[in-house]
């Protein structure tokens, strides 16, 4: 390596722009290659997903041809991408947030609480935006200016909103039957040419986040924070801000996920939101975000949620009993792990 | 003659009884590399701390460009155009050579999105001016693939896009080989041929010899010389009077300083 950087003394006199630019260009800096190079996560993650495909179409091919299958994985997977993608931010920061589930829960039941009271759907999303939006800030603060462990603290926040909101509904569900012939149903959770509509929106969120990880200051602050907390604050980033942002965007997420689960299924539980906390967990590793925090991958996160999202599906429709499920969730997330490992260095 | 970017009068810096400086005089000229030389508890971390604004003096001047500075701070010194650079934390290792440059300073537009092409275009240029080529490595290549004087190499164009006008390298050379040492005197000489100054900070003479055009011994918490280049005939002068100062008329014959100056 230490070849590999002659100083050249010439190279700082009188060199145009043109030729500048040639400097830089190298035979291995083909586009294909800088893309595997820059992407090789989430492209691992692809080929992850890939190979369990194939393995299920050879185990049953006529079931996974059929429209069905997909369309039931695309109905409720947009919940979980809603939330993996803001836990890819909280991870490259170098936290953890475990209190996502609840936020779910309590986000949809403000949501639900509006839309029941005779208000239009659009009045309760913007209002379980809100709940998200300060409940994000809450967790973050707590963790941050608090200076707790975000392991811990969040994983009590959990257990406290989810406490709050089974004291006072006491268990009992609200059915929102009237939410199926609103405009806000129709565009965020009816069908399009036989599809999900929310897959759409899903897809477009984490369009969005991905630009915002890669293309936006939110994004680069994200990574130096979760890389060097130190030389980012010597360079004059608010890192604690920067931190609380990221836990505001996973209530965000939240509230979002939450609210939609509630319009696909016209019904609100007090145990929603629950069941999401270790499947989008584990996405986002899949995905290949690490756990050491300052890299990640939004789009191998998103990858790797379509992926925990198939397993289940994919291993009873293959012709496999129920109790198969966990153990092929457990393989995939171990044989991903490993997989990652090989193909990620970690640099220090 | 040329401008006087900074110029230290009889800074004293005292921790309750004990003096860490006892009166120091340094000054850094535009487009000098000025080497400081000092033993371990000489009293360098504590200038360097007073010259970045962290600690302040207990007493004594501070002068910008000729004009005395009063409340003197971190954001005073910024204001001066002085940047620190050290050794280890300094760089987001995983992150690209780009992002390290632009660390807390993203170029963006709009709602905060960054301007990629500027930002990898201005990324180059600074790259260039300090002499940081290669034809393997791109601004976008991670840091961590960077050997120990590239990363420095990073660290000096960072510390250039910052404005900076006196660059202060707290021991940049301690941890590297000679080729990675060599390096980054390249990068230096650039950044003095750019018209900036450098206060390159050692305690191995031999390091601080090769790259300085004066040289200011620190002994105890006070200037014990200060010398031109050109009234320095080798290192081993300078080996020889700082032995002198530490032991003032002993051990004629021996050389235990050069040693113990060669073993740290």
């Amino acid at each position: 390596m230490s070849k590999a950087m002659e100083p050249d003394l010439q190279s700082s006199l009188g060199r145009t722009s043109g030729q500048a630019a040639k400097e830089w260009s190298h035979p291995s800096e083909h586009w294909l290659r800088g893309f595997v190079l820059d992407n090789r996560a989430a492209l691992g993650t692809l080929a992850v997903f890939i190979v369990m495909m194939a393995v299920f179409l050879i185990a049953n091919p006529t079931v996974f041809t059929t429209w069905y299958l997909y369309s039931s994985v695309l109905t409720t997977l947009p919940v979980a991408l809603f939330v993996v993608v803001p836990l890819v931010f909280v991870v490259t920061c170098g936290e953890i947030d475990l209190s996502f589930p609840a936020t779910m829960g309590f986000a949809s039941w403000v949501f639900a609480l509006v839309v029941q009271a005779g208000y239009d759907p659009f009045i309760g999303i913007a209002a379980a935006l809100v709940t998200g939006t300060l409940l994000g800030f809450l967790v973050g603060s707590l963790v941050v200016y608090g200076g707790l462990s975000s392991l811990i603290a969040t994983l009590g926040m959990n257990f406290l909103l989810r406490g709050l909101i089974q004291i006072i509904n006491e268990g009992k569900s609200m059915a929102l039957t009237g939410l199926a012939d609103s405009s806000a149903y129709a565009i965020f959770s009816s069908q399009l040419w036989g599809i999900p509509v929310q897959i759409f929106w899903a897809i477009a969120f984490v369009v969005f986040s991905a630009l915002l990880y890669n293309r936006h200051r939110f994004g680069a602050q994200v990574k130096v924070v979760g890389d060097n907390p130190d030389s980012a604050k010597q360079m004059g980033i608010d890192v604690k801000l920067v931190r609380v942002k990221v836990f505001v965007f996973v209530g965000i997420g939240a509230a979002i996920a939450g609210t939609f689960s509630v319009m696909i299924n016209f019904t609100w539980w007090p145990t929603a939101g629950d069941g999401y906390l270790l499947p989008v967990l584990a996405s986002v590793f899949v995905g290949g975000t690490p756990t050491w925090g300052g890299i990640g991958t939004v789009v191998g996160g998103a990858i790797g949620a379509v992926t925990v999202s198939f397993i289940q599906t994919g291993v009873v429709a293959a012709g496999l009993s129920g109790f198969y499920v966990q153990f092929f969730n457990g393989l995939i997330i171990i044989l991903s792990l490993l997989g990652h490992k090989w193909n990620q260095a970690r640099y220090r | 003659m040329s401008e006087r970017i900074i110029e230290l009068r009889d800074i004293k810096k005292s921790y309750g009884q004990v003096y860490a400086l006892g009166g120091v005089n340094l000054s850094v000229d535009r487009g000098e590399v000025v080497g400081l030389i000092g033993d371990n508890g000489a009293g360098k971390s504590t200038l360097i701390k007073i010259l970045s604004g962290v600690v302040k003096p207990t007493s004594g001047d501070i002068l910008v460009r000729g004009k005395p500075v009063s409340g003197w701070s971190a954001a005073r010194s910024r204001d001066a155009g002085i940047e620190t650079v050290f050794q280890d934390r300094a760089l987001a290792v995983q992150q690209t050579i780009v992002r390290n440059i632009f660390m807390g300073r993203e170029l963006t537009s709009f709602l905060g999105w960054l301007k990629v092409n500027k930002e990898v275009e201005e990324a180059s240029r600074l790259m260039r001016e300090i002499g940081f080529t290669s034809k393997v490595f791109t601004p976008h290549s991670i840091v961590g693939q960077l050997s120990g004087g590239e990363r420095q190499g990073v660290a000096i164009a960072r510390a250039i896009y910052k404005q900076a006008e006196l660059i202060i390298l707290d021991e940049p050379t301690t941890a590297l080989s000679l080729t990675e040492t060599a390096k980054v005197f390249h990068f230096v000489r650039q950044v003095r041929a750019s018209g900036r100054s450098i206060l390159f900070i050692g305690h191995n003479i031999h390091h601080v010899f090769d790259i300085a055009d004066r040289f200011v011994v620190l002994d105890r918490g006070k200037v014990a010389l200060t010398t031109d280049r050109s009234e320095v005939k080798s290192a081993d002068d300078l080996i020889n009077f700082m032995e002198d100062v530490a032991h003032p008329g002993g051990l004629p014959g021996l050389h235990e300083g050069t040693d113990a100056e060669q073993r740290a």
